[in-house]
């Protein structure tokens, strides 16, 4: 589906967790990549995997279902790492299925204090409706806030 | 189809990555200017292929102005005798010879090359005099070893224009170059002698070329031969078996990002460059000066071997210069007043460099008089930069970063060396724009010192490999001191901190498998190694499971997001592509 920019509306890359569609604006999106070896790195939150060598850069990669406090998947054919740039910084997110780009046009998000999931609210700009799926749109800034004690 | 378009390319740039390396290995250094094909316009062009070139347009204005002086600008061509063995140092005496009465405008080859004997047996320079041309001719052929003396006037030869290369340079240092009494002048002697003529637009120190290890091209050279072996398996995989086929590509594709990625490296290794470059005609600008102040200044440089990348180095000179004449002029006292003082009458400059982790550390540290921080808070108040009260709440620290605002000097003379004002603002807005902090430490009555901290775009390190479970650390080799092995039973208790004795003296542990959270692997192990860190004058004793061994390792940083992990410095990719960590002594010793 390619839909040309209006102002209305933003592209976004959808992926799957667990059971669940999320999106993130595809600006911020770089690359999607296959899993690959991660080296663990101490000292860091739980949900920071570690760090991986990306073309010769060291991007840190987080399990996004942990971070979201759910029980991660096996790694299966579909698991992909998406690699996503906030600012300066690079990060890859671990996600069970890369599915789609969409677009979402401004009418079809709703705004999250109508929903209550299991996400912490500060994670969630809003969540899409497209046909039938409800797809829930993070907010990146939000999720690369972290310090060395994990919060 | 895509795909083949694609590898195409990749082809097409690997044969032209190859014969750039194989070109560049058989060459020497270049000189960067072009001697050799320019128009002959006198005879002597084709018996003197080193008298053949043109002046750019700031020679051509020096050369101009002393004629508009009424002085002398000869072109001497000294051919050597092919039995000359020391060439540089006769040169010497000749360059010697010819200061004496004249001063050098330009000499061909560079002075550089000829210092490093990169030249056959003939040079020729450019110099300005008001002696007529007979005192060379004499001078020189009086130097042994010298086989002919070829001098002419300016008027002869000067028609052969400017160069391409010229470039046009401010006014005020052509004056400088005539008013300099006797220093002697060579290229790049006149260029350190800008000082702070304001912003310095001009880069007179663009050195084109980089002088490079032959064995970081040996290095590149591998590398490109095992792209070529990695094509040539890439050519050959057709196979009937899709499976098999996109198998052998992943595996050729996985092999082929492993070498651009050590590639890239190694071309990055080899655009850096010691900042010797830098350094090395500072001694002799340093006897300038104190001549020039009549004091007496020893300047003290370590570290020169420290490496920065090629566009660092460019920047870093004028800043350098720049607080190198702050301490001589306002930091080191007259030596009348040391000698008042107690103090050694030679004044100490000490110029610093060393690498800091992902930083390169430069200091220019003087035992001078300090900075005044009472004088710095008058003028700020002075000259309505901040309020009374308000200054007098401020630190020590906050009333010296005043200093770096333009336009502010606590000077009472303005001198032809510094004290304008106009320095320490373009030095601090310099080091920001390569992405490096400037910090100030100094004492009054005691001195200096101004700290340059740089970031790396790359970092070399020798480092020890280790294995601690199943995972690989690197550990800095310039922390090391010692490695040992010792049975698990040498591991004492001593006020609940393990030791070890280590020639009578007690070394703290660090159970590194345990400080970094490495997952057990469950081995037993009866033998243990040891590493035996530095951290200021104290040891500490590193515990690991085994040595991998010494290896140079690229420092890459843990990224943004990482970097404020306290024991790990950054992250180094290893030649099979895995990630190792780099261990921070420093927070980790005891």
């Amino acid at each position: 589906m390619v839909e040309a920019k209006d102002a209305q509306g933003k592209q976004y890359v959808v992926f799957r967790l667990g059971n669940e569609d999320y999106a993130l604006d595809i600006h911020s999106v770089t690359t999607i990549e296959k899993p690959m070896i991660v080296a663990r790195v101490p000292r860091t939150p739980h949900f920071i995997k570690g760090v991986i060598n990306l073309r010769g850069e060291i991007v840190p990669v987080m399990e996004l279902s942990i971070r979201f406090n759910l029980t991660p998947a096996p790694e299966s054919e579909e698991t992909r790492i998406v690699i996503v740039k906030v600012g300066e910084a690079s990060l890859g997110l671990v996600v069970d299925e890369v599915e789609d780009v969409l677009y979402l046009s401004k009418d079809s998000i709703e705004n999250v204090s109508n929903y209550s999931t299991d996400l912490s609210m500060d994670f969630i700009t809003g969540v899409g409706k497209v046909n039938d799926r409800v797809i829930t749109i993070l907010n990146l800034e939000k999720l690369i806030e972290f310090n060395e004690s994990g919060s | 189809m895509l795909r083949k378009a694609s590898s195409l390319s990749l082809f097409v740039k690997i044969s032209k990555l190859n014969s750039v390396v194989s070109n560049k290995s058989t060459e020497s250094v270049k000189v960067t200017e072009k001697t050799t094909d320019r128009k002959k316009n006198q005879e002597e062009g084709l018996k003197y292929p080193t008298a053949n070139f043109k002046l750019n347009q700031y020679e051509m204005n020096a050369a101009n102005k002393a004629v508009e002086m009424e002085m002398n600008v000869f072109k001497i061509t000294v051919v050597l005798n092919k039995g000359c063995v020391l060439k540089s140092a006769r040169s010497f005496i000749i360059f010697q010879s010819l200061e004496k009465h004249a001063e050098i405008i330009k000499s061909e080859p560079r002075v550089e090359d000829i210092e490093d004997e990169k030249f056959d047996f003939e040079f020729t320079v450019v110099c300005v005099t008001r002696e007529g041309q007979g005192v060379f001719t004499k001078d020189i052929n009086s130097i042994a070893e010298v086989d002919e003396v070829i001098i002419s006037p300016i008027e002869e030869w000067i028609s052969q224009g400017i160069s391409e290369d010229g470039k046009d340079e401010p006014l005020n240092s052509i004056n400088e170059v005539f008013s300099d009494g006797d220093g002697s002048l060579s290229p790049e002697n006149m260029k350190s002698s800008e000082g702070d003529q304001g912003e310095q637009q001009h880069k007179t120190k663009t050195v084109k070329t980089v002088r490079v290890d032959i064995d970081r091209l040996d290095i590149l050279m591998n590398l490109v031969s095992e792209l070529i072996i990695i094509k040539t398996r890439l050519e050959g995989i057709d196979s009937v078996n899709n499976i098999e086929r996109t198998q052998s590509y992943t595996e050729a594709i996985e092999y082929l990002e492993r070498i651009t990625t050590s590639l890239h490296d190694a071309v990055t290794k080899v655009r850096m460059v010691p900042v010797e470059l830098v350094f090395n005609r500072f001694p002799r600008m340093i006897r300038d000066i104190s001549r020039e102040l009549g004091k007496e200044i020893m300047l003290n440089m370590s570290g020169e071997e420290t490496e920065l990348d090629r566009t660092v180095i460019d920047e870093i000179g004028d800043p350098l210069i720049h607080l190198l004449r702050n301490s001589a002029d306002h930091g080191i006292e007259s030596i009348e007043k040391r000698k008042e003082l107690g103090k050694p009458t030679a004044g100490h400059i000490d110029l610093r460099a060393y690498q800091d982790g992902n930083n390169v550390v430069i200091e220019v540290g003087d035992d001078g008089q300090g900075i005044n921080t009472d004088r710095v808070k008058k003028k700020a108040i002075e000259k309505g930069l901040i309020k009374k009260d308000i200054a007098d709440n401020l630190s020590k620290k906050e009333i010296i970063e005043f200093l770096f605002k333009p336009s502010f000097s606590t000077s009472d003379k303005v001198t032809d060396l510094s004290g304008r004002g106009v320095g320490l603002d373009v030095v601090k807005t310099k080091i920001e724009k390569l992405g490096g902090v400037v910090e100030v430490e100094t004492e009054i009555g005691k001195g200096s010192k101004f700290i340059i901290r740089l970031p790396l775009t790359l970092a070399i390190i020798q480092a020890l490999l280790v294995n601690i479970g199943k995972e690989k650390y690197a550990i800095p080799l310039s922390s090391t001191k010692e490695i040992i092995r010792i049975t698990p039973d040498q591991i004492k208790l001593l006020q609940k901190q393990e030791i070890i004795l280590l020639r009578n003296s007690v070394v703290p542990i660090v159970r590194l498998n345990k400080v970094l959270e490495v997952p057990d692997d469950g081995n037993e192990r009866k033998a243990l190694t040891v590493v035996i860190v530095r951290k200021g004058d104290k040891l500490s004793g590193f515990l690991v499971d085994s040595l991998i061994g010494q290896q140079e390792i690229v420092i890459k940083s843990l990224g943004v997001l990482l970097s404020g992990i306290k024991c790990i410095a950054g992250a180094t990719i290893l030649g099979d592509g895995n990630v190792a960590l780099i261990i921070d002594v420093n927070s980790l010793a005891i």
